[in-house]
């Protein structure tokens, strides 16, 4: 592993790589990029294991539970696992620790990690979407569900980074 | 040939995603501090690469429709369901505001090894078994759609394809003049203040 990590990419060439890879992954499967379709699925497996209440009848993860794992967006996203832990190992950024606010001791980073991610979670069903399924991939087909998703996106994130400014200085 | 190709199992999902990891790890996106930093105006990274790829992306599927080598209809085009779009991008973009991460994000910054990387992934799931639990009381609202299955912005500002690409580049140019020094204003403050020290501080 490297002790300097490299440069990150120019924005641009790496939303133009993206911009590439998500065209291809349209013109390969007919969708674009996705995530919480497949931690929607994982979610639904692990829940349906403990505890088979939740995936009854007539609840929104009955079908996602019968679905299954073994879906093209599940593949995906353990490529992007993959793709991530290689970036950053070539890079010599892959570095154990626990980020997050800058300002903030460890036992607080971590719930404001958790209490952000059930935000995500349930605003990403919700939106039947997240960041790279609507935001992204939606966009990208110029679909206006996608842009009406990054606006509401942005303002809360500005807001609410105001907000949490202290933190992170 | 014709589009899409339908390749939907498991080497395709691993490969495309792989390409999307690398190039947001490489982007910085794996870091919550990064990615933050442009909800406080900061840094313009994400909204740049958001934006580019988003124009690249776009421009590819509609030239390829004008060229009659595929119809964007057969892509899939996410509907408007108006509350549901909407503060579904509230409560994400709250999320990474309080959390550091979107999801996808949250897997990158795991896989390189940050631990509330993990702790965000594991609120996700928390969060779907909440909506999970309240879904009866939401279905209702949340998903009323407004206009036609996959509605897009040239059907709705009646306008072609090309002028809404256009558009939407005259604002990546626009955004990315103004903030264009950012990048040399980003070194010096790293060396003032070390808020900024990156992604693996």
């Amino acid at each position: 592993m490297r002790n300097t990590p490299r440069p990150l990419w120019n924005p641009y060439v790496a939303g133009v790589l993206l911009g590439l890879g998500l065209l291809a992954t349209f013109l390969v499967t007919g969708n674009g990029y996705g995530v919480t379709g497949a931690t929607t699925l994982a979610t639904a497996a692990v829940a349906g294991k403990i505890d088979p209440n939740t995936v009854a009848a007539h609840t929104y993860l009955h079908n996602l539970f019968e679905v299954g794992l073994d879906r093209w967006v599940v593949w995906e996203v353990v490529g992007l696992a993959i793709g991530g832990l290689i970036g950053s190992v070539l890079a010599g950024r892959f570095k154990l620790q626990i980020d997050g606010p800058t300002q903030a001791g460890r036992s607080l980073r971590l719930v404001l990690a958790v209490i952000g991610g059930i935000a995500a979670g349930f605003g990403a069903r919700l939106a039947l979407g997240c960041t790279s399924g609507m935001g992204l991939s939606g966009s990208a087909t110029l679909a206006a569900a996608g842009f009406l998703f990054l606006i509401g996106f942005f303002i809360a994130g500005a807001v609410f980074g105001q907000l949490t400014k202290g933190l992170w200085k | 040939m014709s589009f899409p190709l339908g390749y939907t199992g498991p080497v395709s999902g691993i490969i495309l995603g792989l390409i999307f990891g690398y190039i947001l790890e490489n982007a910085g996106f794996g870091s919550g501090c990064k990615l933050t930093a442009q909800l406080r105006f900061k840094d313009w990274a994400v909204f740049k690469v958001m934006f580019t790829a988003i124009l690249v992306s776009a421009g590819g599927l509609y030239l390829l429709q004008g060229l009659g080598v595929i119809a964007v209809d057969n892509m899939f085009v996410p509907s408007v369901f108006l509350w549901g779009s909407s503060l579904g991008g509230v409560l994400i973009g709250v999320g990474m505001a309080v959390g550091g991460y979107c999801p996808g994000t949250s897997i990158v910054a795991l896989f390189s090894g940050k631990l509330d990387g993990l702790i965000f992934l594991l609120g996700i799931g928390i969060g779907t078994l909440g909506f999970n639990s309240v879904f009866s009381s939401i279905e209702g609202w949340a998903w009323k759609q407004v206009g036609p299955d996959g509605l897009t912005l040239p059907q709705l500002l009646h306008l072609p394809a090309w002028a809404v690409w256009g558009l939407l580049f005259a604002v990546l140019v626009v955004v990315g003049y103004l903030t264009r020094t950012n990048a040399s204003a980003r070194k010096t403050s790293n060396k003032s203040s070390g808020s900024f020290a990156p992604q693996n501080s």
